[in-house]
């Protein structure tokens, strides 16, 4: 540098930090554009919301009333809550909000919503919606035992739904959170997102193998989500995340979900929230009503009353 | 390398290919049946071996980004074989991961219809990107020595240079240049690539609420160093392997490796502690029960003699007392190898936290427990990933430039 120019002479083209300084530019507008697209498609993935069910009129039902039993406020809880069934699939599919109500004080831990569970949706091992958990408590003299059936909580947030890299799982409009099969890539993200333990893997395994002959009854196709779902030749749903769904194939043809039909001491009640004279929206209101984990914030759609 | 130690590792790879590739061939046929994990305990040693690889390639990839970058000479000569490294080690994650996939046959589902608001399309997508740029650079890298390879190499190295030089005789000075700018380029955007996915791949764990032990911000800060001490051990282990023969080049090379190998796993302890320290000082909370598991549990030997033993104490006094080549391999070798047991410490505890302790004997199954040790299977199926990766490295040292030319010009390096 001369005396006399006080400023600093510029490097000649191609020097090293000319070069330098145009291979940082050239990254940083590279980054700069990734950064752009990405923030793009992370904001249109919140803003989306995932689900292609029909909604408004096209997903009104209109079932035949129980004509041939009259139905009261003291009848049975389940013709009540099947005549209140079929009033809410009257109103299209965003006006229902569905509501499972568990009466711990009820139940006997007798474990027939679990089998009755694993027979209607043709559960293969390690795959289980509704397992009642068993707990004793106190020590002798003072025992006691409290049965906690645990299916799926359909949260209002469900922690499992955002976290699918494709897609596969989201809440529909009446609340339940659902999976598709087809799309589900069996990557068990969601499972371990989920508090409640409530999602479990299909692995492709039979109860019988390992015997002389695989039974029939493992091999027929399960008619979740009101598909064919044929396990044959490691099919879906083998590989992929399972979870109740509050017997949804049932629900649309008018049955209660298969727990609570298979109740023997009408601890499990169904129905629409949305609609006041519903059974669970008054069972629900009770002070002694609970939510499992309510401080994890997942809003869970099932109730307990303890 | 003595002839009887080449034909025994030779025999120790088919073993493992041959042993392995059952394992494979299992997976694929049979799915899932011969695996242990199950719908509680969702993950196990494929994911471990797949954030174990991830983290090497995100590590060894920094390593060669740094040399590149700030042309530290003395760096030079491992910086090919490192960004080598980062290709093999990914591929052999990505590898792990597909086999931990329920449907495999759907993995292209994460291209055609992502969901960006998870942590998991994003890892995905950045690996794609990432695995590009590094496969790019490599090119970059080597173009004037395979350019060169075309009239002066023999055989498969000549086809080679022919294939993927992309021209007709040696590179000009100008095209040399361009090489070496856009070498920079590539490599200035791949530095904050590989840090944000090395620390998203923790941000997949942490992300988790419903997980007390993965839920802690310093996941994917722990990730990130995790990566840089496993992917720098492994670097400073095949440079004092394959380091070029003038012993004061190579003990300068493999000594700053040493250096700083011995900085970032003295960081990595400190994080270390304050992961384990503040959860369980005052001895009660989930976590504290999760931790008690780890340290004093059924496999208290995988964190204390296989971590805290040979993956940080003999290789930190390896490193402080010894300045020699040997050491330092020694010493990169063990902190690569254990490094997978901070990783399985990681996956498995995660998953082992029942919020209602009675859910494993409410439907008796042998997927619905909280317990896991990986089966021969999954051993089988990992062994197959590291012979096929070892033969990859191999075949790419054989047949790629990976050493740069010894006569002046060591070709495309920043």
């Amino acid at each position: 540098m001369s005396d006399s120019s006080p400023r600093v002479e510029e490097p000649p083209a191609g020097s090293p930090s000319v070069e330098n300084r145009r291979a940082f530019l050239k990254a940083a507008a590279l980054l700069g554009g990734a950064a752009t697209a990405g923030t793009a498609a992370l904001v249109d993935a919140k803003r989306t919301t995932i689900g292609n069910e029909p909604t408004g009129a096209a997903s009104v039902r209109d079932l035949p009333p129980l004509a041939s039993i009259s139905i009261e406020r003291r009848s049975d809880p389940l013709l009540c809550m099947q005549e209140a069934l079929r009033r809410a699939l009257a109103k299209p599919v965003e006006e229902r909000r569905w509501l499972m109500v568990i009466d711990t004080r009820k139940c006997v831990g007798c474990h027939a919503c679990t089998i009755a569970c694993v027979a209607e949706n043709r559960l293969p091992p390690g795959v289980v919606y509704r397992p009642v958990v068993t707990e004793e408590i106190g020590s002798f003299p003072n025992v006691a035992l409290r049965f906690t059936p645990r299916p799926c909580m359909h949260c209002d947030e469900p922690p499992c739904t955002p976290v699918c890299p494709v897609r596969a799982t989201w809440k529909r409009p009446d609340g339940i959170v659902v999976v598709d099969y087809y799309k589900c890539i069996g990557c068990g993200y969601c499972v371990t997102a989920c508090p409640y333990n409530a999602r479990t893997r299909d692995l492709g395994e039979h109860y019988t193998d390992g015997t002389p002959a695989l039974q029939p009854y493992e091999e027929r196709p399960s008619l979740e989500y009101g598909k064919l779902w044929d396990r044959r030749g490691h099919g879906s749903p083998v590989g992929n995340a399972r979870k109740c769904h509050f017997c949804l194939h049932r629900l649309e043809e008018g049955m209660l979900p298969e727990c609570v039909t298979s109740c023997i001491g009408r601890a499990t009640y169904f129905g629409d929230a949305a609609d006041p004279d519903n059974l669970v929206a008054e069972l629900a209101a009770r002070p002694n009503a609970r939510r499992l984990l309510e401080e994890k914030g997942t809003g869970p759609r099932v109730v307990y009353l303890v | 390398m003595r002839v009887h130690w080449r034909i025994l590792l030779w025999i120790a790879w088919l073993a493992a290919a041959v042993w392995g590739g059952f394992g494979f061939v299992e997976r694929l046929s049979g799915g899932h049946a011969a695996a242990n994990y199950g719908s509680y305990i969702v993950w196990g040693l494929w994911v471990s071996a797949y954030i174990y690889f991830v983290g090497i390639s995100a590590g060894s990839f920094l390593l060669s980004s740094l040399i590149y970058v700030f042309g530290e000479r003395r760096f030079e000569r491992v910086g090919r074989l490192a960004l080598f490294t980062a290709i093999i080690s990914l591929c052999m994650a990505l590898f792990s991961i597909w086999c931990d996939l329920g449907q495999m046959s759907r993995v292209h589902r994460i291209f055609t219809s992502p969901n960006f608001g998870s942590m998991m399309a994003w890892m995905v997508w950045l690996y794609s990107f990432y695995l590009l740029l590094m496969l790019i650079e490599l090119w970059l890298a080597t173009r004037a020595d395979l350019a060169r390879w075309q009239a002066s190499a023999r055989g498969a190295r000549r086809v080679i240079g022919r294939l993927l030089a992309c021209s007709r005789g040696p590179l000009d000075a100008r095209q040399e240049r361009r090489c070496r700018h856009w070498l920079k380029v590539l490599v200035l955007t791949g530095i904050p690539l590989a840090i944000a996915f090395s620390g998203g791949v923790g941000a997949l764990f942490s992300t988790l609420s419903a997980r007390a032990f993965w839920h802690t911000p310093l996941m994917p800060i722990l990730f990130l160093t995790g990566a840089l001490v496993s992917g720098v051990g492994l670097v400073a282990f095949l440079a004092a392997l394959f380091a070029p023969r003038r012993p004061a080049e190579q003990r300068d090379t493999v000594l700053l490796l040493g250096r700083a190998l011995l900085a970032l796993l003295i960081f990595d302890v400190i994080l270390e502690w304050a992961e384990f320290s503040v959860p369980m000082w005052y001895g009660v909370g989930p976590e504290y029960s999760l931790l008690m598991r780890v340290l004093f549990g059924e496999f208290w030997w995988v964190f204390w003699v296989l971590h805290v033993g040979l993956g940080c104490i003999v290789p930190i006094l390896l490193l402080a007392l010894r300045w020699r080549a040997w050491s330092v391999g020694l010493a990169g070798l063990l902190v690569a190898v254990t490094f997978m047991t901070v990783r399985l410490n990681i996956v498995i505890p995660g998953l082992l936290d029942p919020h209602f302790q009675g859910l494993q004997t409410a439907f008796t199954d042998h997927r619905l427990v909280f317990w896991y040790v990986p089966s021969l299977f999954e051993w089988q199926v990992t062994v197959f990933i590291v012979a096929l990766g070892a033969a990859l490295f191999y075949l790419g040292f054989r047949l790629l430039p990976l050493a740069p030319h010894d006569e002046g010009a060591a070709g495309c390096q920043a």
